[in-house]
């Protein structure tokens, strides 16, 4: 009595899945609230200029860790420098670091991923003892050291996560090629004759990228976490550029006087990590099959 | 095949990456730069004292000799010398190891507590008041910052507004450790708590539908008891992977939260390690740390199978 | 508490289960009766509403499923939600449809039996062991001792069942509820359950309801026999009334899609047209649609179930009609 449903080829299932997101993604409250939160983060830090007239690092020693004042919204820290201003710039660096540190990983490791996932064999094994060697050391641990070998910067941050951070995405997307390259369409494809990098490419990739992208947006907020650590430790974006981990530590001491220093960078880190992990859920919620 | 060659088998698996660890540590500690000689001599250096201290520490060999070197001695159990103190590594490590064990035990037990009523709470009413707050926690909590925690934990608990706990310090006896190391586990268990909380929601929800549940409640049984002994049992085996997997992640927690709660424990002693240059520090204590890693994941799996009797050994 | 009076009386019982689509009316106002000592068997499609009954008379309706009226009486006594959760391993056991995903995989068999009787009487450990042991031979599982240890897992699916059995009689209930309990089986395993089930219900004079799409179980097991269509029973009566000559077009059409009783795997004759919606049900009577002797008034006209004699009732105003066309 119970017919077997025929797989549908690739280009009906993508555009089928673009098509509910289209008409969906309005009435997912995860996703709206995350977006929102986030354009507002990211439009805060790109018209800062709009709205403070302070130079982040433009010290004024004659007006050292004053109070909150109408002048200073969040005081002076220890330079003069108005904290209000340094947070909304530190949010520029801390947010573009976070990107290209998850950009690069979620490429190279995509990469990795689908040839490993694909090939199998001699390269999948490779690829995943690797994986498991670098999963061994504590994430932090592995990143600092090679931060202090890389020498300190943004550059080198970025580096730094890139190669700790490729390896959840190759998990991820080989982990999906696997289930992916047994059902009919890729048979199909192969049987058609079409070369490897083409079915990779046009076919499995676009059914596997869903999950990379939804883990993505975790690792954003991991990376910012990660970037904010480094700087609290010394190790991260080098003063005097601002940055919100950098001003924790320097508040860290006026914890009982100024607390405010410490304490605002970290409610915009918290608040950029509900955004993205938001924005996430209503993703996974979206790019779920149904 | 048995769980005796299923374990052996596992832990063969484990030492290509093993190998693989004591190399990438080897490589990176000896790719930091600057000269651990001048480090130490500071203003008494000069070039023969620098170069004696090479000779010294077997720097004036080629890489692949000192790795060579390194295996060795770490055959015998031997970490080398701390470049700075002149104490051998493994004595530091043993000395500070008790204070990172206390503070992982204990934030491993304090996530616990918090996670495992807070997902059965959730669990039982799904979509109830209780569930949706619930669901938020991770939200939130996973986008914090540990040591901005623990700095606010210090501020509400310690130094500020009640100041029940002390800021810092490891503390004396078992209860003082009880009490000094409060504020830090809690930090570290709070990081950890999401994740958990998550992992466990997900397969109590997926458990609490399955027909034992129903069974056990047809036989009348009182619903604490169901939901222990029936659910949870089944349901908790993810949340303990979750646990095992995330161990990196625990460990990396508690280097920071060492150094914001002042405690002398390995993870401080690494990022010392790290950043005066003491590469036998740095490469002992990594190697420590990532071989524990490694291991206690094969532990997770062999318990696993014990735990499931429905895992087979192939 | 006279032995003529049924031990289980349901009246007007609705089941209503609030969906994002709406809500659903999974169990719409049925009458059920079951004689002390006897069988009744509950048979209708997929979703007809008769296994929320029997979760509803348990008190273990899932999700947002609750009782929205209607009363049900055990034993001559009324049933509130409290004295259900009392009664449940108590006085009335349930049997499952799936013995693989009804017994806890990390629990061994004979713990799972003997838990019920140790924590709800307070029975030592021994004495439940024993009694579990008991329960194992009374439901002809060979060298008892040794399954006692095993895990579900490790037992055939004619055992496991044997299994959930034992674990719905160990409170030695005077009531057991089977949901579709030889569907999951194999043909030759659903004959030895279904002789177990008949040997209990002679020896310990235990009342039964058997839950089952499949109209054989019923012929062979059941002296009573409701039907049940989208929610509503549509005829009642014994086995030999109900299957001999039937008072309702869908109980027709259920029989003529099982031709041969001893042959199951035959070509069924499917009953043309779609499951009902029990949301919006169809106006009037609710099989219309798919009836083949539909009148007009069918359509505007919802019968309720009419008594054609002692426990004999149908829900269809033309079941003159119908007896006469054979």
């Amino acid at each position: 009595m119970a017919t077997i449903a025929a797989t549908e080829p690739v280009p009906a299932r993508e555009i089928a899945r673009r098509r509910t997101f289209r008409n969906r993604w309005y009435r997912t409250p995860a996703f709206v609230a995350g977006a929102t939160i986030l354009l507002l983060l990211i439009a805060a830090s790109l018209a800062a200029p709009l709205i403070t007239r302070y130079d982040p690092n433009g010290q004024d020693l004659l007006h050292t860790y004053a109070h909150p004042s109408g002048a200073h919204w969040l005081g002076t820290d220890e330079l003069g420098r108005d904290v209000l201003t340094r947070l909304i710039y530190a949010g520029r660096v801390d947010l573009l670091t976070a990107f290209f540190a998850v950009f690069f990983p979620f490429c190279i490791g995509t990469a990795l991923g689908c040839l490993s996932g694909y090939y199998g064999g001699f390269s999948d094994t490779v690829v995943m003892r690797l994986v498991d060697i670098v999963v061994a050391f504590p994430f932090i641990v592995l990143v600092l050291a090679l931060v202090f070998v890389l020498g300190p910067g943004q550059r080198s941050i970025i580096i730094a996560i890139t190669i700790v951070g490729w390896v959840s995405y190759a998990r991820i997307v080989r982990g999906e090629i696997l289930v992916q390259k047994r059902l009919e369409y890729v048979l199909a494809a192969r049987a058609a004759g079409l070369s490897d990098a083409r079915i990779i490419a046009r076919h499995l990739l676009p059914n596997v990228i869903t999950q990379a992208i939804v883990f993505s947006m975790s690792d954003i907020v991991l990376s910012v976490l990660a970037i904010v650590t480094l700087s609290y430790l010394g190790a991260g974006i080098p003063p005097p550029t601002a940055d919100w981990g950098s001003m924790i530590a320097d508040g860290e001491s006026l914890i009982t006087t100024q607390w405010q220093i410490a304490t605002f960078p970290g409610i915009a880190i918290l608040l950029t990590g509900l955004g993205l992990s938001l924005l996430g859920d209503g993703l996974a919620d979206l790019l779920a099959p149904e | 095949m048995d769980r005796f060659s299923y374990t052996l088998r596992r832990l063969a698996q484990v030492l290509p990456v093993a190998l693989g660890v004591t190399i990438l540590t080897f490589l990176l500690v000896h790719l930091v730069p600057g000269d651990p000689a001048s480090t130490v001599l500071g203003q008494r250096a000069t070039p023969q004292l620098i170069a004696q201290l090479h000779k010294e520490w077997g720097l004036d060999r080629s890489l692949p000799e000192q790795y060579w070197l390194f295996l060795q001695r770490l055959a015998h159990g031997d970490l080398g010398d701390s470049l700075l103190y002149g104490v051998p590594v493994r004595e530091m490590i043993i000395e500070r190891a008790p204070v990172t064990l206390w503070l992982l035990a204990y934030s491993t037990v304090l996530s616990m507590l918090i996670a495992v009523p807070l997902a059965t709470a959730a669990a039982r009413r799904k979509d109830g008041a209780v569930d949706q707050v619930v669901r938020a926690v991770p939200i939130v909590g996973l986008g914090m910052p540990a040591f901005w925690l623990g700095i606010m934990l210090i501020l509400l608990l310690a130094a500020q507004v009640w100041k029940v706990f002390p800021v810092g310090g490891y503390g004396e006896g078992v209860w003082g450790h009880l009490v000094s190391m409060f504020l830090p586990a809690l930090t570290v268990a709070i990081g950890t708590a999401p994740l958990l909380i998550r992992s466990l929601r997900a397969s109590l929800l997926g458990v609490l539908e399955s027909d034992y549940v129903t069974t056990a409640r047809a036989k009348g049984l009182p619903e604490s008891r169901v939901l222990l002994r029936h659910a949870l049992r089944n349901g908790i085996m993810p949340m303990i992977t979750v646990l095992g997997i995330n161990l990196g992640f625990l460990i990396g927690n508690t280097v920071v939260v060492e150094k914001v709660f002042a405690l002398p424990g390995i993870g401080a002693m690494i990022y010392d390690g790290i950043t005066q240059r003491d590469f036998a520090v740095v490469q002992g204590v990594t190697l420590v740390l990532a071989t524990l890693v490694v291991f206690v994941n094969v532990v997770i799996d062999v318990t696993y199978s014990f735990l499931d009797p429905r895992v087979s050994y192939d | 508490m006279s032995l003529a009076e049924p031990i289980l009386s349901v009246r007007d019982l609705r089941v209503e289960i609030p969906t994002p689509h709406g809500v659903v009316k999974a169990v719409d106002g049925i009458d059920l009766d079951v004689p002390r000592g006897s069988a009744l068997g509950l048979v209708g499609e997929s979703g007809c509403g008769k296994t929320m009954t029997l979760r509803a008379i348990m008190g273990l309706l899932p999700g947002r499923a609750h009782i929205s009226g209607g009363e049900v009486v055990f034993d001559g006594t009324a049933l509130s939600p409290d004295s259900l959760g009392r009664l449940r391993g108590d006085s009335i056991g349930m049997v499952f449809q799936e013995p693989m995903t009804a017994l806890n995989p990390v629990m061994r068999v004979g713990d799972q039996i003997a838990e019920g009787p140790r924590v709800r009487l307070g029975q030592s450990a021994r004495v439940s062991r024993e009694r579990a042991l008991d329960l194992l031979r009374l439901v002809g599982i060979p060298d008892p001792e040794r399954r006692y240890r095993a895990y579900p897992h490790e037992l055939s699916g004619g055992l496991r069942q044997r299994v959930v059995i034992a674990i719905a009689l160990a409170s030695s209930p005077q009531l057991l509820l089977c949901d579709e309990p030889t569907t999951a089986l194999d043909v030759t395993i659903q004959d030895q359950i279904l002789h177990l089930l008949a040997r209990l219900r002679a020896e310990m004079g235990l009342s039964q309801v058997l839950v089952t799409h499949d109209l054989a179980v019923v012929a062979q097991n059941c002296e009573r026999v409701a039907v049940m269509y989208a929610g509503r029973i549509v005829e009642t009566g014994t086995v030999a009334e109900v299957f001999g000559s039937p008072r309702h077009p869908y109980t027709r059409a259920l029989l003529r899609s099982v031709p041969d009783f001893d042959d199951r795997r035959a070509q069924l004759e499917s009953i043309g047209g779609m499951p009902p919606d029990l949301i919006t049900p169809p106006s009037g009577c609710r099989f219309h649609p798919r009836c083949d002797m539909a009148h007009p008034d069918c359509a505007s006209v919802d019968p309720p179930l009419k008594a054609l004699g002692p426990g004999r009732g149908t829900a269809c105003r033309y079941h003159e009609e119908l007896a006469r066309s054979g």
